[in-house]
């Protein structure tokens, strides 16, 4: 497979002004006044990606992943280090950013495109696509500042996909649009990958990545945690946001409850599909805590399967072990394994309090003639 | 047209293609490649610079000549009907320096601001950066044509003949002016960066830098001859501009001394009465100078560009 990304060594630094001075007066006044700080945004990055990988770069806030997206997008250079690039590369960045909204939409699908690196025969060959894509028709002649927030990037978008990149760089802009409009977008994505294409798709949202990545990169200020399968990675990702929860935790109520077991009576999690299952989940706690049992079922492949309301079971916690017992009535999944994610959350369902992933792996046996996700028993007659 | 591509495997392999470095030291060479590479998106910048300028105008385009047009009618009632300065066709002097200037002065003024005012577009897209600076030049460039086209439209009017010879030196007079221009225009938008004032100050030096350019004044009559008793002629010209107006109003004004219209027959030194020859070489060794400026203002900005994210 042939290398497509390479980064190698690379730091990025931010000097951090205190007291700006930018005009000349401020600057002869005050020669040496106004501390500047630096910020170390990237610490010394490495990772490869190869032709045709979806690789997921996760973190939360602040953690780094915009800033080691523009690097290799070439908007930000990085202080040492360097990224080595093969093929044409299209960024979903602040989508629109290069629009100027005095010229018409025909008029910034052209400059947007040459913007991207793409020359004015390849637009006009993608023309029509990105008009269609973008659903904008009739307004493609209209001065882009008249254009509602939606249109806007929509057509940005239309021209980023459109384009025939190598590699495409896709930052949190998955969140753009009406819901037909994502699915849209989500389509193309994994036409992407089908067709062979580099996609790095930048977010905090979990369940995107282990929808369209077969890798992910895990960022935490500024230094990568793990660089490994989806799966993997995702985890080491959620046992960091709770680590790092547990210090900013106004209450102290982190780090107090600990989920120590998933157990089935027979300690088997075997189970034939249409069964039901009970485990036993040992929780315990170090103060008496009333909140919610949440679970998750996923996928092998990171499917969600089930995920059970957050403010639906309440338990109460107390001092020392406690045992939540769970019943799963009937199992209607066919063959495979299932992945259970189990947790505690606050009495409102906002904040994770513990959580356990991957805590046990289910393994459903089926020995009808369903095929995909779910038996639905279905019986068919002519009438 | 290509339909949507089908799906499976893409027919072309990346192993081949050049690797792209993105790293903190770009060399002179990789910079210039860069900037040519994206010569499209230049070429879309001044397109759409121009586009936005006379969008919604009845004229469009054409107003870029109809407004030097009307200065050059305004010129020719001051100076040839009542201000009469002695000049005959003082029009045509004036206008062949003014649009080297015009280019010059819309170049500079345009681009010191231009990475700060397009902040948004400099964080957000990746590309040469110092682009942005030469498609304001560029688009100076076009104004410059259309100046062009009115001043040779006015000297045929007016039964002038140009000096049809000089005219092979007017080339390479012009790429002189188009790198001095995006040289500074280039370090001017990347200082002003660091130093917002610099948009405000490049504004009031251009103003004496006018004044130090023989566009309005005749170098040969004004300044030449205190200049060439003391031995200091080559200070004037240090100012590089001085020698492509000069050359500018020799291929279309002509004359070098001319007889007063105003006072009974004395006569006006206009222009240098150099040669030929001295005309040329004076014009490469500028080109020469205009080259290196280039590529020092390309390095500058190379150097000062790794911090902007800080700045904007």
């Amino acid at each position: 497979m042939t290398t497509v990304i390479e980064v190698e060594g690379v730091s990025k630094k931010f000097k951090i002004h205190h007291e700006r001075h930018q005009s000349l007066k401020e600057r002869l006044l005050h020669p040496r006044s106004g501390s500047t700080e630096v910020f170390e945004a990237l610490q010394d990055i490495n990772f490869t990606v190869g032709e045709g990988e979806t690789l997921g770069i996760v973190g939360h806030n602040g953690s780094g992943k915009s800033t080691l997206l523009k690097c290799i997008c070439g908007v930000l250079k990085p202080t040492t280090g360097e990224i080595r690039l093969r093929g044409s590369l299209a960024a979903l960045l602040e989508l629109g950013a290069g629009f100027q909204t005095e010229l018409s939409g025909r008029d910034n699908i052209y400059l947007y495109g040459a913007m991207l690196g793409f020359s004015r025969r390849m637009v006009d060959g993608i023309f029509d696509d990105v008009v269609a894509f973008s659903e904008i028709e009739q307004f493609i002649d209209t001065q882009v500042k008249f254009y509602s927030s939606g249109m806007y990037v929509r057509l940005a978008f239309a021209v980023a996909v459109n384009v025939d990149p190598d590699i495409l760089v896709v930052d949190e802009v998955l969140a753009v649009g009406d819901e037909r409009f994502q699915a849209k977008c989500v389509d193309r994505i994994k036409r992407f990958q089908q067709e062979g294409r580099t996609i790095l798709l930048v977010t905090h949202n979990a369940d995107q990545v282990r929808a369209l990545c077969d890798r992910a990169v895990v960022l935490d200020s500024g230094e990568m945690i793990a660089d490994g399968p989806t799966r993997d990675s995702l985890r080491i990702f959620r046992e960091h946001l709770m680590t790092d929860a547990v210090e900013h935790d106004p209450s102290h109520l982190l780090g107090t409850i600990h989920i120590e077991s998933v157990s089935t009576p027979s300690g088997s999690f075997e189970v034939k599909s249409g069964a039901g299952l009970h485990f036993d989940v040992a929780v315990t706690a170090q103060t008496a805590y009333s909140g919610n049992f949440v679970m998750e079922l996923f996928t092998r492949t990171g499917l969600l399967v089930s995920r059970s309301d957050a403010q639906g079971s309440p338990v109460n916690l107390l001092p020392g072990r406690n045992v939540v017992g769970v019943d799963l009535g009937q199992i209607p999944l066919l063959d495979g394994v299932y992945d259970l994610n189990v947790g505690i959350v606050d009495p409102r369902g906002h904040n994770v309090i513990a959580w356990s992933e991957r805590a046990a792996s289910i393994q459903v046996t089926y020995d009808g003639r369903e095929g995909g996700l779910v038996e639905l028993d279905a019986s068919i007659r002519q009438q | 047209m290509n339909d949507a591509p089908l799906v499976g495997q893409r027919s072309r392999s990346l192993e081949g293609t050049p690797v792209r470095v993105v790293s903190a030291r770009v060399s002179l060479a990789t910079r210039l490649a860069n900037v040519w590479s994206r010569r499209e998106l230049l070429l879309g910048l001044i397109v759409s610079d121009i586009r936005i300028k006379y969008k919604n105008s009845t004229l469009g385009i054409f107003w870029s000549m109809v407004a030097p047009a009307f200065t050059l009618g305004v010129y020719y009632l001051v100076f040839n009907i009542f201000l009469k300065n002695g000049y005959p066709n003082f029009v045509i002097y004036l206008f062949s320096g003014l649009i080297v200037w015009n280019m010059f002065q819309s170049s500079i003024i345009t681009a010191t601001g231009v990475i700060v005012d397009r902040a948004a577009l400099v964080k957000k897209v990746s590309f040469p950066r110092e682009i942005l600076a030469l498609s304001n030049v560029g688009a100076s460039v076009v104004y410059f044509f259309a100046q062009l086209l009115v001043l040779a439209i006015v000297v045929a009017a007016l039964g002038h003949a140009p000096a049809w010879k000089f005219a092979l030196i007017l080339p390479i007079s012009f790429v002189s002016l188009y790198l001095l221009t995006s040289a500074l225009a280039i370090v001017m938008s990347a200082i002003n960066v660091y130093l917002r004032d610099t948009k405000h100050l490049i504004e009031v030096l251009l103003q004496l830098w006018f004044y130090m350019t023989p566009i309005v004044y005749s170098y040969e009559h004004a300044i030449a001859p205190h200049l060439q008793i003391r031995g200091l002629t080559w200070i004037y010209f240090l100012n590089p501009i001085t020698l492509i107006v000069v050359t500018f109003q020799r291929v279309f004004y002509v004359n070098t001394i001319v007889h007063s219209t105003v006072l009974p027959h004395p006569i006006i030194d206009v222009l240098p009465t150099w040669s030929f020859d001295k005309f040329l070489i004076l014009n490469v060794l500028l080109f020469g100078i205009s080259l290196v400026a280039f590529f020092v203002a390309e390095a500058i900005f190379g150097r000062l560009e790794g911090e902007f994210e800080s700045e904007l």
